[in-house]
């Protein structure tokens, strides 16, 4: 791998995550604050990329030497021709590939039904009182602690609005709401589940988009996967909804 | 690690026939892990690979020799704290290590500031900090664990380690030309090749997370030795940043503190992202026994931890 080779590939790499950060592709993957960094770190993937083609063909004349100086290193070319270059670096040509090429989905129903619900610890159970509005917009992983660890004292007889997807592997093989929620990135990503009673929504394929209505439930059910506690949520309607540009929480 | 390099991408190519045995649902998931790992590990590899050039190019060989102690033994403890104050990742500490390594610091202690930059520093400990609400004496025992551990290693690295374990990879050379070309140089150098083997380890990564259902760890948990081998082997196949780690111990709720806490002890300093890119960087014959050490050396340690603790 020649250093002209590098450089292309550091363009790319650096292009491809610029794209990923300029459009919300790169919301899929990361979490949103780390876009800054990302942009600044493509930034310096293209300058490098740049100071590196800008060396190499600039005229002989002003070249500067490129043997061997280095008596403490003792074989310290490469420069040269190039062939000490590593080859590993072709390998950085796969993510261009995945997210110009494939820009697969953020996690959904599958990765949901691998992991426990990541409700597992008991958490403070001091709640603030649920903003106002009827129904009011909660988050799921608020409304599921908040039905956990505060036996839904917080919520009261209030009716929420929960956005989540189906997930199958319910504890009695029903559908869920879930949704991921990440702490770095897709790697770590873990679901939230919700049983849904009631007005249950039937017949919906895995990883459509609902939003529910309904009010707190006191049913607990067991995640098959981790032994940990599933909260309820007594659904009283739903209708479905496009996929969110934040899909995790 | 070229074979393993050409395996890999042949696994790629002929992906379509593999297809058929993993469930396309598999293999998507696969893609968006890969995907994601690369592109959360590429702000911290890059501002990794600035700073080791840096260190190349502008810090001269004397700035080492005043602020380290002269004595090997002496100057391991106190590069295991510069490692606290320093926030990064594990992508990111390798070429920095190599960096230091090149300009002449002694190998044990950069191998210490390897090990313990990624495992304690604030964001770690704070994220540390709001995953265990109820037990804050998970982050003392993580500091605590990781800064001995990466001691340990340095020292065990004075007694046992050989010089010529390590074979830093050919580089262009820096001496002679400017400062800007030996900068830049340096930069494109670092970020092609500890990039490239951080290609391998994700995708290890994103097949483990695939393959190895949570299901399985169930049945582990309920045995103290067990759970604790499980989690330590877990922590070197997830390969999950240092940052994040802690949220996913936290969710093994199962298991018990201790067993975690081996978790996270050993995630930062020994997971498959950070085998590939060390074999890169420093060479597989040291990659080999240093991973290995420090893999039994972090479980023993954050056993001990726990014991005093719970």
């Amino acid at each position: 791998m020649n250093r002209q080779a590098q450089a292309v590939v550091l363009l790319l790499l650096g292009g491809a995550v610029l794209k990923a950060s300029f459009t919300d592709l790169y919301l899929r993957y990361v979490k949103e604050g780390l876009r800054p960094f990302l942009i600044a770190a493509a930034l310096v993937l293209v300058v490098a990329a740049v100071m590196t083609l800008w060396y190499d063909l600039r005229p002989a004349a002003t070249a500067e030497p490129d043997e061997d100086h280095g008596h403490d290193h003792g074989h310290g070319h490469g420069t040269g021709g190039g062939h000490h270059e590593p080859r590993v670096g072709w390998l950085l040509i796969l993510p261009v590939l995945g997210l110009l090429l494939i820009a697969p989905p953020a996690l959904g129903s599958y990765a949901a039904g691998q992991a426990g619900t990541a409700l597992a610890s008991q958490q403070v159970s001091d709640y603030p009182p649920l903003p106002d509005g009827d129904p009011v917009r909660v988050a799921m992983l608020d409304y599921a602690s908040r039905a956990l660890f505060d036996k839904g004292q917080s919520i009261g007889d209030r009716r929420v609005v929960l956005t989540g997807f189906v997930a199958g592997g319910g504890p009695g093989g029903e559908p869920i709401l879930a949704r991921m929620i990440l702490s770095c990135c897709a790697a770590d990503g873990r679901p939230i589940k919700l049983g849904m009673a009631g007005n249950a929504p039937t017949g919906l394929a895995e990883d459509t988009w609902i939003e529910v209505t309904g009010r707190y439930s006191d049913r607990v059910a067991k995640d098959p996967v981790n032994e940990a506690d599933i909260p309820y949520v007594t659904v009283e309607s739903w209708r479905e909804v496009p996929v969110p540009k934040q899909q995790y929480e | 690690m070229e074979i393993l390099a050409a395996l890999l991408v042949l696994l790629v190519i002929f992906r379509a026939p593999l297809a058929g045995a993993l469930s396309a649902a598999q293999l998507q998931t696969w893609t968006t892990v890969f995907v994601s790992v690369m592109v959360q590990a590429v702000p911290f590899l890059v501002f990794g690979v600035l700073l080791s050039a840096v260190i190349a190019v502008f810090v001269p060989r004397s700035f080492w020799a005043r602020a380290l102690p002269r004595h090997p033994a002496l100057a391991v403890p106190v590069a295991s704290a510069a490692g606290v104050v320093l926030p990064g990742c594990e992508c990111g500490s390798v070429p920095i290590a190599g960096s230091l390594i090149r300009r002449g610091v002694t190998p044990a202690a950069a191998l210490a500031f390897l090990l313990a930059a990624p495992a304690i520093n604030p964001i770690v400990l704070t994220a540390t900090a709001v995953a265990f609400p109820a037990n804050p004496e998970m982050v003392l025992g993580r500091a605590l664990a990781s800064l001995v551990v990466a001691m340990v290693m340095g020292w065990l690295w004075l007694r046992l380690g050989r010089a010529d374990w390590i074979r830093l990879p050919h580089r262009p050379d820096l001496d002679g030309v400017s400062r800007g070309r030996a900068f830049w140089a340096a930069v494109r150098h670092d970020v092609t090749h500890a990039g490239g083997f951080l290609v391998l380890g994700a995708m290890a990564a994103a097949s483990i997370n695939v393959l190895v259902p949570e299901r399985w760890l169930q049945t582990l948990a309920d045995n103290p030795v067990l759970s604790v081998l499980a989690l330590a082997v877990l922590a070197v196949l997830l390969s999950i940043c240092s940052e994040a780690d802690a949220f996913v111990a936290a969710s093994l709720s199962q298991f018990s503190l201790t067993s975690r806490l081996v978790f996270l002890v050993v995630g930062p300093m020994v997971d498959l992202k950070l085998i590939s890119m060390q074999a890169g960087v420093f060479g597989r014959r040291f990659a080999f026994r240093f991973a290995p050490t420090t893999f039994v050396v972090a479980t023993l340690v954050a056993v001990a931890v726990g014991a005093i603790l719970w």
